[in-house]
Formats: structure tokens, C-alpha cells, sequence
């Protein structure tokens, strides 16, 4: 296990993770700030390994539909990208999601809107958690801090996503693809053989081996009638999602007076900022939700069932400040800190926000 | 002679391909589609493949391709399916994938997925059917539509200088090294079905084989949208579409540059 501890940016704990996981596919295009995923798979070459295939398509969109046609043949299958280029494969996890096909699909995200930056943003949370495609669908929604929690939600991210037939999306930014750390790495397990997959996949497009009943995977369906159910059927998946796989942490929420929440890397600069301010004498909690979609609701409205405030800290222009006070029902004050086109917040500003929102809102009297 | 001593089995001369359902098909009366299903799971069925052969149906009149042709299917977006056929057969390697478009969903907004996979060379058949508009839409201009054609969108006809030139598809993927069988036929006589026919058991044959790319072209009738009676509509593709797109094959690795028909 020991030789198992590595020191490794994010985006290459990704494809270190997709290997070892036993994923059959990786299909992608480069974008910075997470072309490292690509590249790292290019130079492990796990094709000859595993037998994983890893394709440099000619387009997000094509990148996208590849994931599609892998999927749907019950293939594990993933894709990354950067916010532009995942804008690209809206329309492909739209189908993702309307053909019930399980698939991983990496965000690592940048500033907008626009070609925006190559800085580290959180601005599609809206796009991620909201539906992002057209369509009434979900994502499962994971964010990574850390740079082992890249590595594990692969797996994490594969599993859900075969359990429930349904994408799944690591939801991470720039500064968490980018930074180095130490990751352990999961043991590498064999990918699945054929036959495990007609078993594990029996609606898989694969051959009609055996001579079974031809399988079709499709979104379409022109019977309104028929078109409803499904969605219904849909709709009691994301249900099941929701009462079952909520994940967050929370930090210091027992004798909280103010509540920060954030996700993903700027959670830990919350971290530190809560830390300064526990030496004098603030006591502010954190809640990080780590599954965005479904959202922790009931965890913040416990959470804040004693606090005078709420902190949303987000590196957008707040977006996920509208979850949170949904789950209070504004029967908190709720306000936003965040930094956008590329700028990553520190504890100290972070702090200044809480201060001026709920401590001292006017110094000057 | 009594009519039961003719419906023997060693007399039968013709019938319904085994993997063709039957399912009534939604297509307009004179449609080239129901034909070229037809031939697709002939060959599908003569070379063995039942098991092996996986479709990806288009966005377009086709989209229920897999209500027709008793095989795997996935359905793709619009224009993406050698995207999905790139995917599958890499995964696959030992199946045989198609695609089956239309020329709006392949020429026009899957322009991009064609180009690549026929460069990547992908072991795959891709079939256009050619009629030079968008049937399921309504009948709106393609990029293959003729000059001078009207369309719902070119309704004083196709202008070169408005509108942009016929693309020829074939030819220009006949360029790419990674297809190693680019031809283009039609259905609208027995002996031009016969033709299609072993173009498209040469391409099943390729796939089989892993030579890289096959990609056949049907040109194709669109009786309801070029607002034609099935008979006047083979008589106008003759004299029409031909002239733009001439029948034969384009390209075969396996015949020595310079010698191909």
C-alpha cells in the first residue's frame, strides 16, 4: 500500500483513478486547465494494460457521443473537459440521461462566461446541478477538495452511475485539477470481461449474442402517453438518489453561531479562514456538500437551526447560495463571498465577508 | 400441376429477408428507405452477422431504422452516429458497426463526426441515403440539395450564390486515407438494387475484415418532399441528381489505384 502513496496533480488522479478502476474507455479533447487527463492516459498507455481504450476525438461534441455509443453498450465510460467544452456536450448528456446510461463525465472548471479564463472558477454550478441540457433530468453531481478525493470519486462516480443508470459528473475546478498533492491510489481491479457486462448490462447494444431479442437504446419516444412515463420513471430514480446518496462534511457545526457553506477546493480556504476566526472567538461552522446534486439540504437547515447567519463562499457570482436558502426557507439570513473571472479568494477575505455581513455590519457607528 | 407442387421450398425464388420485421414502415409510398432496409438485412443475414451486426440509426426519417432491421441498435443524436460507431467498435472490436444517415444528418451537421471517423479509418460502414433534403423536417434544403431545386427553405430554388454549392460527400471522403471503400449507388431499377446490393456486402465484408472505412452512398428518391409521384421522382433523380452525382464506386483499395471503375 505503501508504494501505492503518490504526489500528483488532480487531473492525473483522474486517469490514474479511471485505469485502476477498470474503465473501459476514456474519450476526450484537450482543454486547459485539464488536458493532463488525456495526457496522462496517453502516456500510461492502459490499452496495452487493461485493455482500456483511451480516443483524442475531433470535438467536445464528438467526444461526448463517443461516451454516448460506449455506454450505451454497457461499456464504463468516460469523458473530461473544461467548462467551454462541456457546454459543448450539453446536448450529449442530455441523451445520456434520457436513455438511462450510466457514464462518467469530468468538469474541471474554469472562468466564464465565454472562452472566459483559463483560471479556476465554480461558475457551472447552475449548469451541472440544474440540468445543464434540455430536458427535465439530474445529474449525480460529485466535488473533489482534495486531490484524492479526484481519485476516489471516479470509482465513486462509475459506481453510482451503474447502480442508477444514470451520468454522473465529477463537478471539480482548476485549482483541484491543477495542484499537486499526495493520493492514494486504489488497487487496480480487472476491467469487466464481455460476458460480466451482458450480465451485469442485459439492455446493453453489444450483438444480439446467442440469438437473444434485439436491444435498442433510444431517447426517442412519440407517444406522449408513453413519453410521460418515462419521464416519470425518471423522476423516482432521482428520488431514490435523493433519500440515498447525499454526502457532505460538516466541521464545527455543534456550537456554531454563523455557517459557512462551500464546495469543492474553496471549502478548504474556508477551512482555514473558520480556523483563524475559532482563535478569536468566532464560531463559525462549515458544511461542504460534496454531492451537488442531490443537495444537502436537510444537513444545512439542521445546521443552521442555531446560527445567526449564513456565508454561501463560491468562486462565482452565487449560484449555489440559491440551494442553500432553499433548504433554510430564508429563515436565515443568507449571504454570498465570491470572486470571479478567474480569482481565488483568501481565508482573510473570506473572513472580512462574514464580519461585514453578520458581526459588524456598520463600523463606522 | 397443382399449386401446392409449385410453394416448395427449392422453388421459392424470393423472400422477406429474415431480419427484416414485419413491421409496417412509416415511410412515404416511393420512398428509397424500405429498399435499402431491405438490402442492408439481406447482406446483414447472408454474411452471418445477426449476432455481430450493431446499427446506429440517424436523426431524420430513419430514426426508427431500428423498429425495421432486426439487429442492435442505438439511436444518435443528430448527425453524431460515427461517433457512436467509433465508440462501439472499439470497445467491439470483433462486431460489425454501421451507421445509417441521411444526407442532412451526415453532410450538414455531422459533417465533422464523418470527416473523422473516415480519417481515423474506423472499421465501420457508413451509409448515406442521399435524396437531397430533409425529409422528416418537412423538406428543407440540405447540403446536398441541386441547384435550382426548391425546398421548403429554397422555395424559388437552390441559389448557388445564396445558398451554397451541392456537396458532393463521397468525393470528398474518397480522399481521406482511412477509407479503403467509398462508392455511390442507387435503388431505382432491379439491376441498380443489384448493384447497391453487393456494394453493400463488399462494405459489411470490409468491417468484417477491419480494412478501414466503407462508405456507400445511395441516391435516393423524396417523393413527398420534392412534391413528386414515385414513379415522376425516379424519372427526375435519373435525369436530375445523377448528372451531380454519377453511380459507381469512387474508391477501392483492394482494386490498384488508377484501375477503379
Amino acid at each position: 500500500m505503501k508504494d501505492d502513496i503518490k504526489l500528483m496533480k488532480g487531473n492525473e488522479a483522474i486517469a490514474h483513478a479511471a485505469i485502476r478502476y477498470g474503465a473501459d474507455g476514456y474519450f476526450g479533447y484537450p482543454i486547459t486547465p485539464q488536458s493532463e487527463v488525456l495526457e496522462t492516459l496517453e502516456a500510461l498507455m492502459p490499452w496495452e494494460t487493461t485493455g482500456m481504450v483511451v480516443l483524442q476525438a475531433e470535438s467536445e461534441v464528438a467526444s461526448i457521443n463517443m461516451v454516448y455509443g460506449g455506454a450505451a453498450s454497457g461499456k464504463a465510460v468516460m469523458t473530461s473537459s473544461s467548462s467551454p467544452g462541456v457546454s459543448l456536450m450539453q446536448e450529449g448528456i442530455s441523451y445520456l440521461a434520457a436513455s438511462e446510461l450510466p457514464a462518467l463525465i469530468v468538469n474541471v472548471m474554469r472562468g466564464g462566461p465565454g472562452l472566459g479564463t483559463i483560471h479556476p472558477s465554480q461558475s457551472d454550478y447552475f449548469q451541472a446541478t440544474k440540468g445543464g441540457g434540455h430536458g427535465d433530468y439530474h445529474l449525480i453531481v460529485l466535488a473533489p477538495s482534495t486531490v484524492q478525493e479526484m481519485a476516489d470519486f471516479v470509482g465513486l462516480g462509475f459506481d453510482l452511475a451503474f447502480k442508477y443508470r444514470t451520468p454522473a459528473m465529477i463537478l471539480a475546478d482548476g485549482i483541484v485539477g491543477q495542484m499537486m498533492e499526495k493520493v492514494v491510489l486504489p488497487p487496480q481491479r480487472p476491467r469487466r470481461t464481455d460476458e460480466e457486462v451482458r450480465r451485469q448490462c442485459p439492455w446493453a447494444v453489444n450483438g444480439r449474442e446467442g440469438g437473444r431479442k434485439r436491444n435498442v437504446v433510444t431517447s426517442l419516444e412519440l407517444d406522449s402517453a408513453m413519453m410521460e412515463k418515462n419521464n416519470e420513471r425518471f423522476q423516482r430514480t432521482y428520488r431514490e438518489i435523493e433519500k440515498n446518496e447525499v454526502r457532505y462534511e460538516a466541521k464545527y457545526t455543534e456550537d456554531a453561531d454563523y455557517l459557512i457553506v462551500a464546495f469543492g477546493s474553496i471549502a478548504r480556504i474556508c477551512l482555514k479562514a473558520i480556523e483563524e476566526a475559532r482563535k478569536e472567538g468566532i464560531k463559525i461552522g462549515l458544511i461542504r456538500p460534496i454531492t451537488l446534486w442531490p443537495f444537502p439540504y436537510e444537513a444545512i437547515r439542521e445546521a443552521a437551526r442555531n446560527v445567526k447567519g449564513i456565508l454561501c463562499v463560491e468562486i462565482n457570482a452565487g449560484q449555489m447560495i440559491e440551494d442553500v436558502r432553499l433548504a433554510v426557507s430564508d429563515s436565515v439570513p443568507v449571504t454570498h463571498f465570491g470572486r470571479m473571472g478567474g480569482i481565488v479568494p483568501n481565508p482573510q477575505e473570506v473572513l472580512d465577508s462574514l464580519r461585514k455581513d453578520f458581526i459588524n455590519p456598520n463600523p463606522q457607528k | 400441376m397443382k399449386r401446392e407442387d409449385i410453394i416448395k421450398p427449392e422453388n421459392k425464388v424470393y423472400s422477406r429477408p429474415r431480419l427484416l420485421d414485419k413491421n409496417i414502415m412509416h415511410y412515404c409510398p416511393g420512398c428509397s428507405h424500405g429498399v435499402v432496409h431491405k438490402l442492408v438485412a439481406e447482406v446483414i443475414e447472408e454474411l452471418g452477422l445477426e449476432d455481430s451486426a450493431i446499427g446506429i440509426a440517424p436523426v431524420g426519417c430513419a430514426v426508427f431504422a431500428y423498429n425495421y432491421i432486426d439487429c442492435d441498435w442505438i439511436e444518435a443524436a443528430h448527425g453524431r452516429a460515427p461517433a457512436l460507431a467509433t465508440a462501439v467498435n472499439r470497445l467491439y472490436p470483433s462486431k460489425v458497426v454501421f451507421t445509417y444517415q441521411g444526407d442532412g444528418d451526415l453532410a450538414a451537421i455531422g459533417s465533422a463526426e464523418t470527416i473523422h471517423a473516415c480519417t481515423r479509418g474506423e472499421n465501420i460502414v457508413i451509409i448515406m441515403i442521399n435524396n437531397g433534403i430533409y425529409g422528416m423536417t418537412g423538406g428543407q434544403m440540405s447540403p446536398c440539395t441541386l441547384e435550382g431545386a426548391k425546398t421548403a427553405t429554397t422555395p424559388y430554388g437552390r441559389r448557388a450564390d445564396l445558398n451554397g454549392f451541392p456537396l458532393r460527400v463521397s468525393n470528398v471522403v474518397s480522399l481521406l486515407d482511412g477509407t479503403c471503400y467509398v462508392t455511390r449507388q442507387a435503388v431505382h431499377t432491379p439491376a441498380a438494387v443489384r448493384k447497391a446490393k453487393a456494394a453493400l456486402k463488399k462494405a459489411f465484408t470490409n468491417a468484417r475484415d477491419k480494412k478501414g472505412t466503407s462508405f456507400v452512398e445511395i441516391v435516393a428518391t423524396c417523393s413527398s418532399g420534392w412534391k413528386m409521384t414515385p414513379d415522376k421522382s425516379n424519372k427526375w433523380m435519373a435525369e436530375n441528381m445523377f448528372a451531380h452525382y454519377p453511380l459507381g464506386d469512387i474508391k477501392d483499395t483492394a482494386i490498384p489505384a488508377g484501375t477503379a471503375q
